[in-house]
């Protein structure tokens, strides 16, 4: 029987069998932020241990850093700025590398650690941040850890791990105009559920795969988690090793070729066995919106709200009703049209150049709606910067959305700024939860093409139906 | 670390499905860079009456007695989904919860909850509801019973169930173990690989 691609990964890196499904496994890379990094880093401190091997962890701000321009270590968050400077110091004592604030590399960690070369295809990497799941799509083994599990990567260089059940989710076909890869992992997981990757390693393949450029490889494996997925990653190939080559921490000259041969022995071998498979046919897919309160609250935009009363299973319907109060929806609107405060374009989700240049594309020519607040966050200093060598800013700006230093920003609210008590934003993140972008904010979550028809609408706006611009 | 071997204790129903990590304890209430002092941000939004402030929403069940003093939580498919912030456990765990009884886990979560001294313990959905059902009658009396030395949760019914978790987090409950002495004790194992591994791929090593 042949190997899957995440069954060969874990041989690569199984340093001791642990009995009953545990395994020691090495960690290639670890990489931390100054929320849940710092506390890990002064564990370490406390406790007079050391960092084994401080060339292979990196961190970066972005948590809690301000993404107004001319920011500095003070925060809006009430005492941020204690995170910030703890990292810094933590950092330079244990001797780790740090992208700090005023670093044209620093950004949002899972946007900078593929940029910069350091996740690589093959690689076991970890970060105290559930969405490390993102980095799989360079066919890494990249998952999301705990505090205390980052001082044990970073001490012992290994971590202690239940070899997951796995599962393999095919798209296939060929997605509609105007569907991208958020809506595809979104209608993933609004059939399948928030819960249905629950205790499993998931690859994604499939021609809509395949066929999908690196960056939005990285928006597919992000929302990996929000299907309850323990990581997910996509096998390496002509896309992912263009994309890596020539990166600042990549291998080079014989050392790339050498990493190449092992690259090409990753993906699954034809007769891989999967636990459990799924099969999501990209032609039926239309631009998705979640309506709810959890990623699986979601519908495509041309649908409307459900029926609590529709909903046969009694935990789900008393989901819907709390959602639906929450969001304050009728059962049965329609969600076209739905007036909304505030649109998000950002997070380590949908930040990426291509993300920028597709809503720019949208944007170019028109106006955000009167009283609509929209905010752009670039996810990576690099990405800023190549954003404003083609124009996007000009674009972004004119069109009245504010530019924005990078961070994960209004992804979430931890205390400082928000969108708003009751407000309703349209955002490009991945999390829909209460009060997640603001005391009772009313988030909807979307692609960034979506995000910015519905920004220029006003409303909730199906991408496919907007008429052309005038560019002028 | 708190060792954990037994408990008969007072548990709360919060049958809720995917309840996530940002509802155990949302970003604003994580001030400070500390794993104490988050029991007071346990379930904020829901526990009370506006974002913020400490105005006890009455209506929330870890606000009503007997239910203020659980250290048992019984909840819905999907617990402590979401983000990896640890402070939720730190939270629960200040708070006073020792046992999580739900019929899935967020997988960060759930390794969080055994390295804070937290049993994280899956029932079936249907078990779990009649279990809250019992408590509901008469939650002072109708206590759960949990024996992590048998992996056996019995209920006020006098049912018992033998709940799965792996030995090694099983050891680490029990024992208190500090994990990174534990894979110390492996450290020529590792670092054996480790010189092989350098071998095979030395792009790896920057």
């Amino acid at each position: 029987m042949g190997q899957n691609i995440i069954e060969k990964l874990w041989a690569t890196h199984s340093v001791a069998d642990l009995g009953d499904g545990g395994h020691l496994i090495y960690i290639d890379r670890v990489f931390f932020h100054e929320r849940t990094g710092s506390i890990a880093l002064k564990g370490l401190e406390a406790a007079g241990r050391k960092v084994r091997n401080p060339e292979q962890v990196f961190g970066c701000m972005d948590h809690i850093v301000d993404t107004i321009p001319g920011r500095t270590d003070d925060t809006m968050v009430p005492g941020g700025s204690a995170f910030i400077t703890t990292t810094r110091e933590a950092a330079k004592a244990a001797g780790v590398n740090l992208f700090d604030l005023g670093d044209d590399r620093q950004g949002i960690v899972h946007i900078v650690s593929p940029e910069q070369g350091i996740a690589l295809p093959g690689v076991t990497l970890v970060c105290p941040d559930s969405h490390t799941c993102t980095q799989g799509a360079l066919g890494a083994l990249a998952w999301g850890i705990g505090s205390t599990e980052c001082e044990h990567a970073m001490a012992t260089k290994t971590l202690v791990v239940q070899k997951p059940k796995f599962m393999r989710v095919r798209f296939e076909g060929q997605p509609g105009n105007g569907v991208t890869a958020k809506d595809m992992i979104l209608f993933l997981i609004g059939r399948h559920t928030a819960s249905g990757g629950v205790g499993y390693a998931i690859e994604f393949a499939g021609e809509a795969v395949r066929a999908l450029p690196m960056e939005a490889r990285f928006t597919l494996c992000n929302m990996g988690v929000e299907f309850g997925a323990w990581t997910c990653i996509i096998a390496p190939d002509q896309t992912t090793f263009d994309y890596v080559a020539g990166r600042p921490y990549a291998p080079e000259g014989p050392a790339w070729d050498q990493a190449l041969a092992h690259w090409h022995t990753l993906p699954s071998d034809d007769d891989a066995e999967f636990d459990k498979e799924f099969v999501i046919d990209c032609a039926g897919i239309v631009p998705q919106v979640t309506w709810g309160t959890s990623p699986q609250h979601e519908t495509g935009i041309d649908g409307s709200v459900p029926d609590p009363l529709d909903e046969p299973d009694p935990n789900r319907r008393q989901s819907i009703e709390r959602a639906l109060e929450y969001m304050d929806l009728k059962p049965g609107s329609r969600l076209e049209g739905l007036s909304i405060d505030s649109a998000f374009i950002g997070s380590c989700t949908n930040s990426r150049l291509s993300d920028l240049r597709n809503a720019a594309a949208i944007l170019k020519g028109r106006k955000v709606a009167e009283g609509v607040k929209a905010i752009c966050v670039p996810g990576s200093g690099q990405v800023k910067k190549a954003a404003e060598a083609e124009g996007l800013d000009r674009i972004f700006i004119d069109a009245g959305f504010e530019w924005r230093e990078p961070g994960c920003s209004m992804c979430f609210f931890a205390g400082g700024e928000n969108l708003g008590f009751e407000q309703r934003a349209v955002s490009s993140t991945n999390r829909n939860f209460e009060n997640r972008q603001g005391p009772r904010t009313r988030t909807h979550l979307a692609s960034p093409t979506t995000v910015a028809a519905s920004a220029i609408r006003g409303c909730l706006t199906d991408v496919r139906k907007l008429e052309p611009a005038s560019h002028g | 670390m708190d060792k954990f071997t037994e408990l008969t204790a007072i548990a709360a129903p919060l049958l809720r499905i995917n309840v996530d990590t940002d509802a155990i304890i949302p970003s604003r209430e994580m001030k400070r860079v500390s794993k104490e002092g988050l029991g007071k941000g346990l379930f904020a939004g829901w526990r009370y009456t506006e974002p913020g402030s400490r105005n006890e929403n009455p209506d929330f069940i870890l606000n009503r007695e007997p239910y203020r003093r659980a250290q048992i939580l019984l909840s819905g498919a999907n617990f402590g989904c979401g983000s990896s912030r640890e402070h939720a456990v730190w939270a629960l765990a200040e708070w006073g919860l020792r046992v999580i009884v739900a019929p899935s886990f967020g997988a960060i979560f759930y390794s969080n909850c055994v390295r804070n001294g937290i049993l994280p313990i899956v029932l079936p959905d249907d078990r779990v509801q009649a279990l809250a059902a019992l408590v509901e009658e008469d939650p002072q009396a109708n206590r759960i019973r949990v024996d992590l030395g048998d992996c056996v949760i019995t209920g006020p019914d006098r049912l018992s169930d033998k709940f799965d978790i792996n030995p090694s987090d099983r050891e680490m409950l029990m024992e208190g173990l500090d994990a990174i002495a534990v894979t110390m004790k492996r450290d020529d194992e590792i670092l054996a690989f480790q010189a092989r591994d350098r071998l095979k791929r030395p792009w790896i090593y920057l």
